[in-house]
């Protein structure tokens, strides 16, 4: 069970898909001007990465231990398809559910995030459990950071001052790195003694 | 404003459900078979550069071996295996050119500061010591963290190490036979190394057999591929 | 000898012009995930470019069989082949390499910039100014990529492609090649391009002032 904890510390926080590994860098850009919308968007992408997880275990346990070639190809096949399923169900089941998470589900498929989580969870060797867990460590990461950087954005947007020049991505890169520093400091929160 | 135009173009005619699943159905078959080829060109020399990694990685963390064979635990007896298994946890004994035993090479991996760090190191069973450590993956800071496996004198460290009572790693100076010098400005980093040894020895120590009666070491026919290369040599 | 000074623009435009990453910031997730030294962007722009170019010609010489409903797929399932050819090329030929790259390979499939590619361009020209295009995209990311690459190494290890710039008194700056590093260098340098585009838009502003006065 401690392992289960420090995977989930670990990419919650430590290593943080955003801002330690710069996956789903498309969305944490682009998307993250309105903190509602950041906050919906970060519901969306945990409940994708969960899926995903639990497709790549399948996948990995049953198919591809006989064809380990077709990794890639049918990890994007299959989670493509599968995310478009269960958005086409929650649309039928519960509307509320689908306006939250509305156009962000087929937006998400192509995020490179949720590839990376599969990806990484194969290459890590983890099992079901451990899988989940990742994934739901890695979106909840997802979350806290397109948040805070969200948060960030609208407070500099009421800064006046700003000179043209530097406003758009350059800033909110910087932005990104100083936030990626800040998460530097949970490094050895599971091994300090 | 071309792409609008592009589009009504292309959706003057609507071709019919059967070419769009035949289109794709090529696609997917034209990549898989692209993709086979690939995987079956590359195949033996990619399972030849893993082999030769753990090869070399083994020979780093146990003196004098030149030989090695991979040992799994089946039904609580160390066996010796050849074939990739789903899920195996393996450890690997070292034997010298005479094929006498020289030690284990345990794999073992926790939290480090930054990722998880994976260590192989050397046990030798007669006197209960670690004869050799090295990193096989890491994430730590450049710098700092790293000194664990770019210290030499850190490394060296686990040449000669006792592992009773636990290894620990102090700062004040290696004193008992049990003890590593953590490095200076990296103390979590050594700690977790010794950590994660102290843990593979808990779990591996007490079901490895008695001194003496080791698994032998058992000739195997080497592979075409593999003889090839003895002979370029 | 038009056409040629055709396909030289668009790959002109690639390389510089329109850069695909200081200009239109696309493939940001491997370009910063590799880049904490000059050799690994190296290897990883010139996967990119081998996925981006092979893709464009098979795009671009396939396009009047694709149905445009299934578009999307087909060019996904194309450039996920010829990842994983690299990936395994990689694999067999330089192993150190692709364990620096590893599970970065695999994402060269989500790389916006080679889909963009595929949809804005290989699918809709000839294959002549497809590879013109896919050359001048490719190179521009590589250029990108070994740009961000060496400054961090520079920076960070106080080293260029392994070889040591300053000798042993050199206090590396290590946060450079840590990811906060990545961040920091590729904002500063998308900076320096929005700069010199205002400058240049300043500079046409008042050529044009001038023109209009005299």
């Amino acid at each position: 069970m401690g392992d289960l904890g420090w995977i989930f510390i670990s990419t919650l926080l430590i290593n943080n898909f955003v801002l330690a590994y710069f996956l789903g860098l498309c969305p944490f850009l682009g998307v993250s001007n309105k903190l509602e919308v950041s906050f919906r968007l970060g519901l969306a992408t945990i409940f994708v990465m969960v899926v995903t997880a639990l497709c790549a275990w399948i996948l990995n346990t049953y198919v591809l231990i006989y064809a380990p070639y077709l990794r890639l190809i049918s990890f994007i096949v299959v989670i493509a398809s599968v995310v478009q399923l269960i958005e086409m169900a929650i649309k039928k089941l519960s509307p509320t559910l689908f306006r939250a998470l509305g156009i962000f589900l087929p937006l998400i498929t192509t995020n490179c995030a949720i590839l990376g989580l599969a990806i990484f969870a194969t290459n890590k060797g983890y099992g079901l459990w451990e899988g989940l867990v990742y994934a739901l460590g890695a979106g909840m990461g997802f979350t806290l950071a397109i948040v805070l950087m969200a948060g960030m954005r609208q407070e500099v947007e009421k800064a006046n001052a700003m000179p043209k020049l530097i406003k758009g991505f350059a800033f909110n890169l910087i932005i990104s790195g100083i936030l990626s520093m800040a998460f530097m400091g949970f490094a050895g929160l599971f091994s300090s003694s | 404003m071309s792409e609008d135009k592009i589009e009504q173009v292309a959706g003057a005619e609507e071709p019919s459900p059967a070419r769009l699943i035949g289109t794709l159905a090529i696609a997917g078959l034209l990549s898989g078979v692209i993709i086979i080829a690939i995987y079956l060109v590359t195949f033996e020399t990619i399972k030849e550069n893993k082999a030769r990694e753990l090869r070399e990685s083994v020979f780093r963390v146990i003196p004098d071996v030149t030989k090695m064979q991979k040992l799994l635990l089946k039904e609580g007896k160390l066996v010796v295996s050849y074939e990739e298994e789903k899920g195996e946890e393996p450890i690997y004994a070292g034997y010298d050119e005479s094929g006498k035993f020289m030690g284990y090479a345990i794999p073992s991996d926790g939290p480090g500061f930054a990722d998880t760090i994976s260590v192989l190191y050397g046990y030798r069973p007669a006197d209960r010591k670690v004869i050799g450590m090295w990193i096989l993956a890491s994430r730590e800071t450049p710098g700092l963290g790293d000194k664990i496996y770019k210290d030499a004198k850190f490394v060296a460290d686990f040449d000669d190490l006792a592992i009773e009572p636990p290894i620990v790693a102090t700062k004040k100076g290696k004193k008992k036979p049990n003890e590593i010098d953590a490095i200076t400005g990296a103390t979590i980093s050594s700690v977790a190394v010794v950590r994660i040894i102290n843990k593979g020895n808990d779990y591996w120590v007490s079901k490895l057999p008695e001194p003496g009666s080791e698994p032998v070491y058992i000739e195997v026919t080497p592979p075409p591929s593999e003889a090839g290369e003895a002979k370029a040599q | 000898m038009a056409k040629e000074q055709h396909a030289y623009e668009e790959f002109m435009k690639g390389l510089w012009r329109e850069n695909p990453v200081f200009v239109q910031v696309l493939g940001l997730c491997p370009l910063l995930a590799v880049t904490n030294s000059a050799i690994n962007g190296l290897a990883m722009g010139l996967a990119s470019f081998f996925v981006l170019l092979g893709s464009s010609i098979l795009v671009s010489l396939l396009k009047s069989y694709i149905p445009k409903q299934v578009r999307i797929s087909c060019f996904i399932i194309i450039i996920a082949t010829f990842v994983t050819v690299v990936d395994y090329s990689l694999a067999a030929a330089m192993p150190v390499i692709h364990k620096e790259l590893g599970a970065f390979i695999p994402l060269i499939v989500c790389n916006c910039l080679i889909l963009g590619r595929m949809e804005a361009f290989a699918s809709r020209n000839t294959l002549r100014m497809s590879i013109a295009d896919a050359f001048g995209m490719g190179a521009g990311f590589l250029f990108a990529l070994v740009a961000l690459g060496g400054v961090r190494e520079i920076l960070g290890v106080g080293e260029l492609f392994g070889i040591s710039l300053f000798g042993p008194n050199f206090e590396p700056w290590v946060i450079m090649i840590l990811p906060p590093g990545g961040f920091i260098t590729l904002g500063v340098m998308l900076l320096y391009f929005n700069w010199v585009e205002e400058k240049k838009n300043k500079l046409d502003k008042q050529l044009a002032a001038e023109a209009g006065v005299n």
